[in-house]
C-alpha cells in the first residue's frame, strides 16, 4: 500500500472540503434568514470563472478571489430580490439561478477553455510543522483560504448563537412576524444575509478555481459541489461547526474512488462510491423540498416562505 | 386641539389621584379593502388605570390597538402622548414612547429561550450577549411584577399562560408604560385568568396603563376602571366605574340588540343509537391517551364531554372521525363499523365533524367559502361550482355568515363567521345526510353574538333528530346544552350524569380527578 497516495488523498479531501465549507456556510446564512437558495451551484460556477478571468487578466489571485466573491453576492441579490421583494416561489427562483448561472459561466468561459491558471494560491508553510509525517501535509499543508474557511465556521457559530444580530437572524428564519413586530425589517435582514451567503459561496467557487482545478472545465469544474453544499446544511442541522465535519466527510468520500482505483482495490465498484455523495444529496434535497419535512429536520421554521405582514 | 371633550362625559369615578391622560387617540380612521375598521374613534387611557375596549369580533379592537402601538398608521386622526402629539411610524417608535402591545397571536419564537425572546429587538443591547447577565435582568423584571418565569426555558415547551407572561415581561423589559393586551384571556383557563388579573393590578399599582381588550362581559366588569364599547368600527358608548356596570347594557352596546346567552335545552324524546363506542383505547408512543371508553349517543340527543384540555378530548374526536385508528375497541355510526375505516367512510355513513382547529383542520384558509363547502360534497373529477353556488348563497344567509358572498376567502373571515361556514358545511350534508355531529369547542374565541347563533344552530340540528357529541372545555356550555354529560379525565370517562340534574361541584371535582 502506498502511504503517499493516502496522504495525498487526505490533503485533497480537505481541499474539496474547503469549497464545501464556504459554500455550505453561505447556504446556511441564507437559510437561517428564511430564504432557500437552491442556486448555489450556479453561483459557484459563475464566480469560479469570473475569478479565473479576473486573476488571469490582473495576475493577482487576491483580486480573483475578491471579484468571485462580489459576483457571488451579486447573483444572490437577484435571488434575494425575487424571493423577498417579489415573493417568488423560492424553489423555482433558485433552480432558475442554477440554469442562469451555468449558462452565464459557460458563456464567460469560452475564452478560458483550454487555458490553465497561471497564478495559483500556494499552501502556507509552517516550517518544520509541515514536515511532520502524515499530519504535517494534512493539517499544516493547506493554503490560507482553507484556514480562513474553518475560521469563518467558528466565527459564524459564535455570531449565530451569542450575538445580538445573530439572534435577530435566527429569529427571522424561524418567525419573521415576531421580528417584524419588533420593528426590525425582515426584508432587509433577508436580503443582507442572502447576499452575504452569496459572497461566501462565491469565495468558495473562486478558491476551487484558483487553488484546485487546473483550468476551466465548464460544469465539471464544480461537479455538483453546490448541491452537496445544500445537502450538507441539512445534515449539519443548520449549525456551522457541524459543517466542518460534514465537509471533511464528504471530501473524503468524493476522493476515495480515485484513491482506491490507484491502489487497485476493486471489491467495491468505484462508480458506486462515486455515486454515494450524490445519493445522499438527492435524499437530503428531496426531504428539504417538502415543507412538511423541513420542521422535522430542524430547518428554520419559515424557510422558503415569503413574509407578508398583513396576511391573516 | 380639544382632547377633553369626550372625557367630560366620564364622570369623576376615578380614584387614583393623578388621573393624567397617558395616551389618547383622536378621530382615528383606519380602512382596509372593503371595511372601515375604525371610524372616527376617540380613545384615551390614564396612568395607573385599566381601560377596556369591548366589542364583538370584527368590531375593530385589534385594529385600534395596532394603531395605538404604531403597527398600523391611521388613515386619519392622530395620537397624543402625555399631551404632546406623536407620530408612530412603526412598533419601534411606539416602544420608544413606552407603548407595547401583547398580540392576540403571540409574537414569540418558539425555539428560543424565554430570555432570548425577551431581548429580541432591544436596540440597546451590546453586540455580544452575556447570557448570565441577561437572564438575571429578565428574571428581576419578571419578579418585580409577580410574573415568575424561568429565563432558560424554551418557549415552545411553555403553556399558553406562561407564554403570555413572557410577552408581558418582554413589554415591561422594553420599558413599556402603556400595555395593550389584545384578548389576553381568550387563551387562558380560569385559574390563569385570575393570575393575569393579579399581574394587571400589580402593573397599574406601579403606575402603568393597561388597555385591556375583550369580548367577555363578566371579566370586563371585573377588571376595568373604564370601558369603551366598539361596534362596526365605531364607538357606541362609554361606561365607567368598576362593579357598578350593567352587563345587559354593555351587551346591548356591543351587539346592538338584546341577546339571550343561555340557549335552553330542548326536551324531547330521543331515538335509536347512532354512535356506539365500545371499549375504545388508544395509545400514542406507548402512552395511554384513551382507556376503555364506552358510550352511546342517540338520535336527537346531545351528549357533552367535559374535561380540562388535554385529557384525551381531541384524540377521542379524531378517533370517531376516523382520523386515528384506536389501539383497541370499536366505533360504529348508524350501525356501520367505522373503526379503522378512515374519515371518508365515516362521513359516508353520516358523520359530520367540526374540529377544534377551525382554520387549520376545518377549513382551507386560502380557499373561498364556496370551495370550502365543496370539499365534502360528491367527489367528482371536475369541480361543479355553478350548481353549488346558489346553495352556498342560501347557506350564507341561513347561517348568518357575514361575508361578501360565496367567493369570500375563508382566512378573511372572523372566527365566528369561519365557525358558521364550518357548521354550514357539516350540517348541510355532504355525501350523505348528517346523522352524527361531533363538535369540538364550537364557541371558543367567539363573541357573544356568534356564540348565540352557533349554539342555536347546534340545538336546531339536535331537534332535527341528529345525534350530537359536544366536546368542550367550556363547562357552562356543556352543562347548559347537553342531555347527558360525561367527564373525561386522563383519557377515561370518570363521571356520567344527566344534563338537567348535573351538579357543577360534582362535575368540577370529576374534571380535577377527585371523584
Ligand atoms: N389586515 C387586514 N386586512 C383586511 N381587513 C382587515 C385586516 N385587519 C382587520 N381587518 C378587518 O377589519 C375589521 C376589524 O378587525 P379587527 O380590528 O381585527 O377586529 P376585532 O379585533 O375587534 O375582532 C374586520 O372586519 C376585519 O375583517
Ligand atoms: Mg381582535
Amino acid at each position: 500500500m502506498n502511504e503517499n497516495i493516502w496522504i495525498l488523498m487526505s490533503a485533497d479531501a480537505i481541499a474539496i472540503a474547503t469549497t464545501l465549507i464556504l459554500a455550505a456556510l453561505g447556504a446556511l446564512f441564507t437559510e437561517r434568514s428564511g430564504v432557500l437558495n437552491l442556486g448555489i451551484e450556479g453561483i459557484l460556477l459563475t464566480s469560479a470563472i469570473s475569478s479565473f478571468l479576473a486573476a488571469d487578466a490582473s495576475g493577482s489571485v487576491w483580486l480573483g478571489l475578491i471579484v468571485g466573491s462580489l459576483i457571488g453576492a451579486l447573483l444572490a441579490s437577484i435571488h434575494a430580490v425575487l424571493s423577498v421583494v417579489f415573493r417568488a416561489n423560492q424553489i423555482v427562483a433558485g433552480l432558475a439561478l442554477v440554469i442562469f448561472g451555468t449558462g452565464l459561466a459557460n458563456f464567460l468561459g469560452k475564452p478560458a477553455e483550454g487555458k490553465t491558471v497561471t497564478t495559483v494560491i500556494n499552501p502556507l508553510s509552517f516550517g518544520p510543522l509541515s514536515d511532520i509525517p502524515v499530519i504535517g501535509p494534512i493539517v499544516f499543508g493547506q493554503d490560507i483560504i482553507t484556514y480562513f474557511a474553518i475560521a469563518v465556521a467558528i466565527v459564524a457559530s459564535r455570531y449565530l448563537f451569542s450575538t445580538r444580530p445573530g439572534l435577530e437572524l435566527r429569529a427571522t428564519g424561524d418567525d419573521p412576524a415576531t421580528v417584524d413586530a419588533q420593528g426590525l425589517s425582515v426584508a432587509r435582514i433577508r436580503i443582507r444575509y442572502t447576499m452575504i451567503g452569496g459572497a461566501l459561496v462565491g469565495l468558495g467557487g473562486s478558491w476551487l478555481m484558483l487553488a484546485q482545478s487546473a483550468g476551466w472545465h465548464q460544469a465539471a469544474t464544480t461537479n455538483g459541489l453546490g448541491w452537496i453544499a445544500l445537502a450538507l446544511v441539512v445534515f449539519a442541522g443548520w449549525r456551522p461547526m457541524r459543517i466542518i465535519f460534514g465537509a471533511v466527510l464528504f471530501g473524503f468520500t468524493l476522493q476515495l474512488p480515485f484513491t482506491l482505483q490507484a491502489e487497485q482495490i476493486t471489491f467495491i465498484p468505484s462508480a458506486f462510491l462515486e455515486m454515494l455523495p450524490y445519493l445522499a444529496t438527492l435524499i437530503a434535497l428531496i426531504a428539504l423540498s417538502r415543507p412538511g419535512n423541513r420542521n422535522l429536520l430542524g430547518a428554520p421554521r419559515a424557510l422558503g416562505t415569503p413574509f407578508v405582514r398583513d396576511e391573516r | 386641539m380639544s382632547n377633553t371633550s369626550h372625557e367630560v362625559a366620564q364622570g369623576p369615578h376615578h380614584t387614583s389621584g393623578a388621573a393624567s391622560t397617558a395616551l389618547s387617540a383622536h378621530s382615528i380612521d383606519k380602512k382596509f379593502p372593503g371595511v372601515l375598521a375604525n371610524d372616527s374613534v376617540d380613545f384615551d387611557v390614564r396612568a395607573g388605570e385599566v381601560h377596556t375596549l369591548l366589542g364583538e369580533n370584527g368590531a375593530g379592537k385589534s385594529t385600534l390597538a395596532a394603531v395605538l402601538c404604531g403597527l398600523y398608521q391611521p388613515d386619519a386622526g392622530y395620537l397624543m402622548r402625555n399631551g404632546k402629539r406623536i407620530n408612530l411610524s412603526s412598533p419601534r417608535a411606539g416602544l420608544q414612547h413606552g407603548i407595547a402591545m401583547v398580540h392576540q397571536h403571540f409574537r414569540l419564537v418558539e425555539r428560543f429561550t424565554v430570555s432570548e425572546n425577551v431581548i429580541l429587538g432591544s436596540r440597546d443591547l451590546p453586540f455580544k450577549l452575556n447570557r448570565r447577565e441577561i437572564n438575571e435582568k429578565v428574571a428581576a423584571v419578571a419578579e418585580s411584577y409577580g410574573l415568575p418565569i424561568d429565563p432558560d426555558a424554551t418557549v415552545g415547551d411553555l403553556s399558553v399562560g406562561q407564554r403570555q407572561r413572557v410577552e408581558i415581561v418582554k413589554a415591561l423589559y422594553q420599558g413599556a408604560e402603556i400595555l395593550l393586551l389584545d384578548e389576553p384571556t381568550a387563551v387562558l383557563v380560569p385559574s390563569e385568568v385570575e393570575k393575569l388579573f393579579e399581574n394587571v393590578h400589580a402593573m397599574t399599582a406601579a403606575g402603568k396603563s393597561i388597555v385591556f381588550i375583550s369580548h367577555k362581559l363578566g371579566e370586563v366588569v371585573e377588571i376595568s376602571d373604564r370601558v369603551t364599547v366598539l361596534r362596526n368600527g365605531r364607538v357606541t358608548g362609554h361606561v365607567s366605574g368598576r362593579g357598578t356596570t350593567d352587563t345587559k347594557e354593555l351587551a346591548r352596546l356591543m351587539v346592538g340588540r338584546d341577546i339571550e346567552l343561555n340557549a335552553q335545552r330542548a326536551t324531547h324524546a330521543t331515538g335509536h343509537e347512532v354512535l356506539q363506542i365500545r371499549n375504545l383505547s388508544l395509545s400514542i408512543d406507548d402512552v395511554a391517551v384513551l382507556t376503555e371508553i364506552s358510550f352511546n349517543v342517540h338520535a336527537g340527543e346531545m351528549v357533552g364531554i367535559a374535561g380540562v384540555a388535554g385529557n384525551g378530548q381531541r384524540e377521542l374526536a379524531d378517533t370517531i372521525a376516523g382520523l386515528i385508528s384506536p389501539t383497541s375497541g370499536s366505533v360504529s355510526i348508524s350501525g356501520a363499523m367505522t373503526t379503522d375505516c378512515g374519515p371518508i367512510q365515516a362521513r359516508e355513513v353520516g358523520l359530520a365533524y367540526v374540529p377544534e382547529d377551525r382554520l387549520g383542520m376545518g377549513l382551507v384558509p386560502s380557499m373561498s367559502i364556496l370551495d370550502n363547502l365543496l370539499l365534502t360534497r360528491d367527489r367528482q373529477i371536475v369541480v361543479d361550482r355553478v350548481s353549488v353556488r346558489p346553495e352556498a348563497a342560501r347557506l350564507i344567509e341561513q347561517f348568518e355568515i357575514k361575508a361578501n358572498g360565496p367567493d369570500h376567502l375563508a382566512r378573511k373571515l372572523s372566527g365566528g363567521n369561519a365557525q358558521k361556514v364550518l357548521l354550514a358545511r357539516e350540517l348541510s350534508g355532504g355525501r350523505s345526510a348528517t346523522k352524527l355531529l361531533v363538535v369540538c369547542s364550537p364557541t371558543r374565541g367567539l363573541d357573544v353574538g356568534a356564540i348565540e347563533t352557533v349554539r342555536r344552530l347546534i340545538n336546531d340540528a339536535r331537534s332535527a333528530g341528529q345525534a350530537i357529541l359536544l366536546i368542550s372545555e367550556d363547562l357552562d356550555e356543556v352543562l347548559s346544552l347537553s342531555d347527558r354529560v360525561l367527564v373525561l379525565y386522563r383519557g377515561a370517562v370518570v363521571h356520567e350524569t344527566s344534563g338537567e340534574t348535573a351538579q357543577l361541584s360534582q362535575v368540577g371535582a370529576a374534571m380535577a380527578g377527585l371523584s
